[in-house]
């Protein structure tokens, strides 16, 4: 026992550095093999309080191209509505079909944290549970997509980024409506992997990808990018390499998707 | 003893706000991200005990962690760091040992004995948290390149803190 007891003591700083790599290890192992563990809480909103001052002060270096931004969509915004009031099909629609009904909901938000860096990327919103938000939501923005909500707390929201190696999402081909899944590979902030379409389909640098609106996080058509490479891995599939529309380095404004039919259609899916 | 106490409180105080307030903002290159904040563990007095060495490698680290969004990671890391710390320094150390009341840095011990001190921790460090966030092999030589490009960045910013500590004590 003594001799024990001695033994602890000589070793106390190994052992010591043992049990608390251990734990810590073991933490971030279960954050590397699973979605980010639903971690938020009182604590995160410290940082995203710290966040929120500093993005608040480098906002201003970034108001000529977010005003470039705004403008080039306005216009954008302009011509989809001069196409709706022209064509009076749509307008007889939204009158007076209730099949045609509104399925998506957007909230706008700022975000106030963001990296590009990481194999794990996340970006932090200045708008949580309190302004409609919750777990599980797409996040877009004028370009394309951004990437899907995990922890919501009272003002503050965090959303995995598409940079982050446990983000997937069904997309498609827009000329022939082959889908496959989108991933990062960790590789480069501008690009993302399309995998999943089948080597007989026809694929070449240029094509547009966009969601395939199978999940219920995005509507369908929401652009990702276009094709740079696509070459047959192991016979059956194609490793497409997608130029993302998103540049993840000035992404200022957001918007969160509330889908107004997900528990219907998840429940159709269970059942 | 509270005097000590209360240095490196503000000293750890104001490395992770730099780290996480400026650093983390500071995206010069999509290799390049220097973790200063090991600087901390780095610059406790050679007294420290090693018990205390590691509880507040863990406290740093977690702290990290949240900021960063990560969890373990960070923690970890440091972990590693710490641990490595009283070899490094034995293996270091001058012909007649640390003279006491003297503090690991540049002002005490010249810039030969810092670079030998900070290159080895800074490596182990970075080697270590690049890696285990990448999770695996796979793309081996991007992440060592990843993990050498932010060391060399952390380096570079540990030599300029030192000119600010020795400015600090002709004064």
């Amino acid at each position: 026992m003594r001799n024990l007891l001695n033994l602890i003591y000589r070793y106390h700083f190994s052992l010591l550095f043992l049990l608390l790599e251990t734990v810590a290890v073991s933490m971030g192992v279960r954050y590397n093999l699973y979605q980010k563990a639903k971690f938020v809480g009182f604590t995160e909103n410290i940082a995203a309080f710290f966040n929120e001052s500093v993005s608040s002060f480098t906002d201003y270096f970034h108001l000529v191209e977010t005003n470039r931004r705004l403008s080039l969509e306005n216009t954008m915004l302009r011509n989809q509505l001069q196409r709706v009031y022209r064509s009076d099909e749509l307008f007889f629609f939204s009158e007076h079909d209730t099949i045609h009904r509104q399925k998506y909901f957007f909230t706008s938000a700022r975000v106030i944290s963001n990296t590009v860096t990481r194999m794990h990327n996340y970006l932090t919103l200045d708008k949580g549970r309190d302004q409609g938000i919750e777990p599980d939501m797409g996040v877009i923005c004028p370009e394309g997509i951004v990437g899907v909500t995990t922890g919501v707390t009272g003002n503050f929201t965090s959303v995995l980024s598409v940079l982050n190696l446990n983000f997937h999402v069904s997309a498609k081909l827009k000329k022939n409506d082959y889908f496959g899944t989108i991933s990062w590979d960790g590789q480069d902030y501008r690009t993302v992997i399309l995998s999943e379409i089948p080597y007989h389909v026809d694929v070449s640098p240029g094509d547009t990808v966009v969601t395939s609106g199978y999940s219920s996080l995005f509507p369908e058509g929401i652009p990702i990018g276009t094709v740079i490479e696509a070459h047959v891995e192991n016979g059956n599939f194609y490793h497409i390499r997608v130029r993302l529309f998103t540049d993840f380095r000035h992404l200022t404004y957001v918007d969160v998707i509330r889908n107004l039919q997900k528990e219907e259609q998840q429940k159709l899916r269970q059942e | 003893m509270i005097n000590s106490f209360l240095r490196y409180t503000v000293i750890f105080v104001v490395i992770v706000l730099v780290q996480v307030v400026l650093l983390d903002n500071l995206q010069i290159s999509r290799y390049a991200v220097p973790f200063l904040y090991i600087l901390f563990l780095l610059v406790l007095p050679f007294e420290t005990p090693g018990w205390l060495l590691l509880l507040l490698a863990f406290l740093l680290g977690f702290t990290i962690d949240l900021f960063e969004h990560t969890l373990g990671l960070h923690t970890s890391a440091t972990l590693f760091t710490a641990w490595l710390r009283p070899g490094v320094l034995r293996l270091i150390a001058p012909r007649d040992g640390y003279t006491p009341n003297t503090r690991p840095g540049i002002a005490d011990y010249g810039t030969g004995w810092f670079l030998r001190y900070t290159v080895p921790l800074t490596l182990a460090h970075h080697l270590f948290l690049f890696y285990f966030e990448a999770f695996s092999f796979h793309h081996f030589f991007n992440t060592l390149a990843r993990a050498l490009v932010s060391s060399a960045f952390t380096l570079g910013l540990m030599l300029l803190s030192q000119l600010f500590v020795i400015k600090n004590r002709r004064e």
